[in-house]
C-alpha cells in the first residue's frame, strides 16, 4: 500500500498496514467542537451545515477573496493518498484520503514574497456545534504551518476519504493533512487561510504551551509531559492489540527532515 | 416513626451480600463488551476509563454516606464497607487494565509512573487504598480501635487524588472531571469542623 501504487507522484511511504475500516475512521474522532469524548463528533456533528461551504483567503496572496467551495476545487487534481495518522494522544490509524495538494490552492491564489506562514481557521458557529459552548480550547481553533511545510506535496487537503465524501466528523468539507506531525496540526472544516510573515498562534499551543508546540512533529524521542510518545496503538486491534514503535516524523522523514535541517527538534517541538 | 426511620428500618433487613455480588459485574460487563465489539473502536482505552470513572463514583457514594445520614437521617452507613471494596476492586481492575492491556511494555510502566505526575497521583491513591482494604474486615476494627477510625481517614486524600488524577489525564480543563473533583471537594468540606461550629449537625441524635 505504498504511495507509489497510486495516482500522483510517488513518495517514500512509511509501511503502512491495512487502511483502518471506513467505521473506524468515521467513529473515533477528536473534534472538541462538538464535544470531548471520541464518539461526540460522530453523534453530534451531522448538524454542520457544509453545503454552503466558502474559504477567506487573505493576508499576504495576490488573488485574496471569499472563495466559493467550488472556486476552491476548480482545477484541482483530486487523488488518493493513504496516509497514517498519528494522533498525540499516542494512538494512530492509516486513512484513505482524498484530496489535493494544499501547494496547489496556494498557488492558485498567489503567495506574496514577503509571506512566510500559512495560518488556518476553524468554522465555529454555536447553534451547530455544542462543543463551542466548552471553553476547554479558546475558539475558533487555529493551525498554523511554515510556507515550506504548507507547500511541501506531502501536504494535502482533503476532500474525501475511501473515495467517499468527506464525513463531518472528518472535517468536512475542507481539511488539511500534515502526515508528518500530530493529527491535531491537520485543522477541520476550513473558513480561513492566511498568508502572513509572523508565526500565527495555534490553538493547542495556547491552552497548553509546555505541552504542545507549534511544530508538533511526531517524535518518539520527545515525550508528551505527561506521556510517552515513543509507542502507539494502531486504532482496530481490539481489546489485545500490541503498541507499535513511533516513527520519527510518523514514517515521512525521507521526505520531511530536510526542512528541519540544523533545527534542535527537541526544543522546537 | 419519621420517613427516614421507616427507612431505615427497611434498610436493615436487607441482606449485604447482593451489593458485592452485583457490584463485581459491571467490570466483568465491560469485559465482554470490549471483546465483543461493545466498547467502541479503541476497547482498551474505553475499558480502563470506565473502572476509573466506576471507582470514582463509588468513592463519591461512600463519601456522600455520612452527610447524607446528617442531612436526611438515613443511614447506609451497614452497606458502607462492601462500597468501599468495591471501590477497590475496580481501581484495582482499572490498575490491571492499564498495566497489561495499556501500557504492556514493563520498563515503560515504571517510568511513566516515576515521570509523569497524574500516574504518580494515581498510583500513590491507589496504595493509600491497600491498608484500608486490608484493614476492612471486623477483626481490624477490634484490633485498632480507634487508630481504625484514623487510618480510614486516609479515604479524604484518597479521593482527592483520584480526582485530580482524572482532571490531569483530560487534554485541556474539561468539564466531566473537574465536576467529579467538585463534588468530592464539596463532600470533604460538609466534613469540615467549622460547619459544627455553625450548626451543621455532625453528629446527629441516634436513631431509635
Amino acid at each position: 500500500l505504498a504511495l507509489g501504487s497510486i495516482a500522483g507522484p510517488a513518495f517514500a511511504a512509511p509501511e503502512l498496514g491495512e487502511p483502518n475500516s471506513f467505521e473506524d475512521i468515521t467513529s473515533y474522532n477528536n473534534y472538541y467542537e462538538f464535544g470531548t469524548g471520541k464518539e461526540d463528533p460522530a453523534r453530534y456533528a451531522g448538524k454542520l451545515t457544509t453545503d454552503p461551504w466558502a474559504v477567506q483567503i487573505d493576508g499576504l496572496v495576490e488573488r485574496p477573496g471569499n472563495y466559493d467551495l467550488a472556486d476552491v476545487l476548480k482545477g484541482m487534481d483530486i487523488e488518493e493518498r493513504i496516509y497514517r495518522l498519528r494522533c498525540v494522544e499516542a494512538w494512530s490509524m492509516v486513512i484513505p484520503w482524498n484530496g489535493f495538494e494544499l501547494r496547489a490552492l496556494l498557488e492558485k491564489v498567489g503567495v506574496q514574497p514577503s509571506a512566510k506562514y500559512v495560518a488556518f481557521e476553524t468554522v465555529a458557529r454555536r447553534e451547530e456545534m455544542p462543543g463551542l459552548y466548552s471553553p476547554v480550547l479558546d475558539w475558533p481553533y487555529v493551525e498554523g504551518l511554515r510556507l515550506d511545510e504548507a507547500m511541501h506535496p506531502l501536504t494535502l487537503i482533503a476532500t474525501g476519504l475511501y473515495g467517499r465524501e468527506l464525513p463531518n466528523q472528518n472535517g468536512a468539507p475542507l481539511r488539511l493533512v500534515v502526515p508528518w506531525k500530530y493529527g491535531f496540526k491537520s485543522i477541520k472544516s476550513i473558513v480561513r487561510i492566511t498568508l502572513t510573515d509572523k508565526e500565527p498562534p495555534t490553538s493547542w499551543n495556547k491552552a497548553n504551551a509546555r505541552e504542545y508546540g507549534f511544530y508538533s512533529n511526531v517524535n518518539p524521542e520527545v515525550d508528551h509531559p505527561r506521556w510517552s510518545q515513543a509507542t502507539e496503538r494502531v486504532i482496530g486491534g481490539g481489546l489485545f492489540s500490541a503498541k507499535q514503535p513511533t516513527e520519527m516524523f510518523n514514517g515521512y522523514g525521507d521526505e520531511v527532515a530536510a526542512l528541519y535541517a540544523g533545527m534542535d527538534l527537541k526544543k522546537n517541538y | 416513626m419519621t420517613a427516614a426511620q421507616t427507612i431505615n428500618g427497611a434498610l436493615r433487613k436487607l441482606p449485604i451480600w447482593p451489593i458485592y455480588l452485583i457490584g463485581a459485574l459491571p467490570p466483568v460487563w465491560y469485559f465482554y463488551l470490549g471483546l465483543t465489539g461493545g466498547l467502541g473502536v479503541e476497547p482498551i482505552k474505553e475499558f480502563e476509563h470506565r473502572l476509573g470513572i466506576l471507582g470514582l463514583q463509588m468513592l463519591i457514594a461512600v463519601l456522600a454516606v455520612t452527610p447524607l445520614r446528617n442531612l436526611t437521617k438515613v443511614s447506609l452507613i451497614r452497606f458502607r464497607r462492601a462500597m468501599g471494596l468495591l471501590t477497590f476492586y475496580y481501581i484495582a481492575a482499572h490498575l490491571a487494565v492499564w498495566l497489561f492491556l495499556d501500557v504492556q511494555i514493563a520498563a515503560q510502566i515504571w517510568a511513566d509512573i516515576v515521570k509523569r505526575p497524574y500516574i504518580t497521583i494515581g498510583m500513590v491513591g491507589f496504595v493509600l487504598m491497600i491498608p484500608l482494604a486490608i484493614t476492612s474486615n471486623n477483626l481490624s476494627v477490634r484490633k485498632l480501635g480507634a487508630r481504625w477510625r484514623k487510618l480510614h481517614k486516609l479515604v479524604y486524600p484518597i479521593a482527592l487524588l483520584g480526582a485530580v488524577h482524572f482532571v490531569m489525564l483530560r487534554k485541556g480543563w474539561q468539564i466531566e472531571p473537574l465536576l467529579y473533583l467538585a463534588g468530592i471537594a464539596l463532600l470533604l468540606a460538609l466534613r469540615l469542623p467549622i460547619l459544627r461550629r455553625v450548626g451543621w449537625p455532625m453528629r446527629p441524635a441516634r436513631q431509635g
